[in-house]
């Protein structure tokens, strides 16, 4: 196992995705992927990863306003199979 | 590689970014995925919103994908006939010298249907600041080519790109408009990532910040993502950005005080730029 810290996290509005994808690339870490579940509209919306470090790069660059950027107080630790 | 809830409020944070900004009643709209326009009005918004001029700011919209949005901006706005924004918001500031005045254009409506009005707004020193929207195409009606799209450029009806022989050469509109003595402050931002939205948010705050100090004519330029109007991936819209519309059309503060800078000078303030973004982000935001 090893472990992964994340300082921020983000709240995604998915039903309000239009699968552009551009919050995959202009994600630093790179932590978001696009998933495969559709929303009411039709199209893919982002899954976060852990490792985000709420430096809202990905609201930046939301053209549909999905993204809520937080910042953790104590950095949250995630346990991974390595 | 395990995904983590963002259906919830997450416990044990603040938070550091909104869904959608303040003077927007709803982050629903009917612009196409990948669209740069709603970037460009964040900026906007936010500005007027961190400023403290909600209330006496009146803006001009002109005809576009954008003017979708006029159902949707918590602020007073004219609806202005194709390029006629610059002229309406002339007379708006004329009889109410105290409020804060823009127009929101695209760049078939400033720089095709209405070039004269911006740029004798620009020469009179009008204190109204301008807000083009520039992505190349008419987006609205279909995607074809405008006087700003660059040579090389895909459009609907330039598919093998724009050429110099039969379709002639773009217009630079930021830097004709900076050799005007009427304007003040000329810039040009665009949204092709994180660090570019951030610094063309700056450039708007200037272009207000200038027009309440009465300077004269502002005028900030954003380059923005048509993906569907240049037939390609919405994912590769912000580097297609970059490199071609952002090759020609070269981001930065053209004229500040009066002074108008060097392509070269902007070259030589990009790169530096991007390497004190991208270290930024590496060290965990960009609103510190």
């Amino acid at each position: 196992m090893t472990t992964i810290t994340s300082r921020g996290t983000v709240r995604i509005d998915t039903e309000a995705c239009k699968g552009c994808e551009l919050c995959i690339t202009a994600c630093p870490p790179r932590v978001l992927t696009m998933g495969s579940d559709l929303n009411r509209a039709g199209f893919h919306s982002p899954l976060l990863e852990p490792g985000c470090t709420g430096c809202a790069a990905c609201l930046f660059v939301c053209p549909d306003f999905c993204f809520e950027v937080y910042r953790y107080d104590q950095p949250v630790v995630t346990e991974v199979a390595s | 590689m395990p995904t983590l809830d963002t259906s919830t409020e997450p416990s044990g944070a603040r938070r550091v970014g909104d869904l959608t900004p303040d003077l927007l009643l709803t982050g629903e709209h009917h612009l196409c995925p990948g669209c740069g326009e709603p970037l460009a009005l964040r900026c906007l918004l936010d500005t007027i919103t961190d400023l403290e001029v909600t209330t006496q700011t009146i803006g001009v919209v002109g005809i576009g994908c954008y003017t979708a949005f006029t159902t949707s901006i918590d602020v007073d706005l004219v609806q202005a006939l194709h390029g006629r924004a610059p002229s309406v918001a002339t007379g708006i500031k004329r009889m109410r010298p105290d409020a804060v005045v823009f127009t929101l254009q695209g760049d078939g409506d400033m720089v095709n249907e209405g070039l004269q009005e911006v740029l004798h707004t620009a020469a009179r020193g009008e204190a109204v600041t301008c807000v083009l929207l520039n992505n190349g195409v008419f987006g609205e009606t279909g995607g074809h080519m405008t006087a700003t799209t660059v040579l090389g450029q895909r459009t609907k009806n330039t598919i093998d790109g724009r050429e110099a022989e039969y379709h002639g050469y773009p217009i630079l509109i930021g830097d004709l408009i900076s050799r005007l003595e009427g304007a003040s402050y000329v810039a040009r931002g665009s949204v092709h990532n994180a660090g570019a939205v951030a610094r063309t948010k700056k450039m708007v705050r200037r272009a207000l910040e200038s027009q309440r100090r009465g300077d004269g004519f502002s005028f900030v330029e954003v380059l923005t993502m048509c993906p569907t109007g240049w037939f390609i991936p919405t994912g590769e819209s912000p580097e297609y950005l970059h490199e071609t519309l952002g090759a020609v059309h070269v981001m930065g503060e053209l004229k500040v005080d009066g002074r108008v800078k060097t392509t070269d000078e902007l070259h030589t303030e990009n790169v530096a730029r991007q390497r004190e973004v991208e270290a930024r982000l590496a060290a965990g935001g960009l609103d510190g």
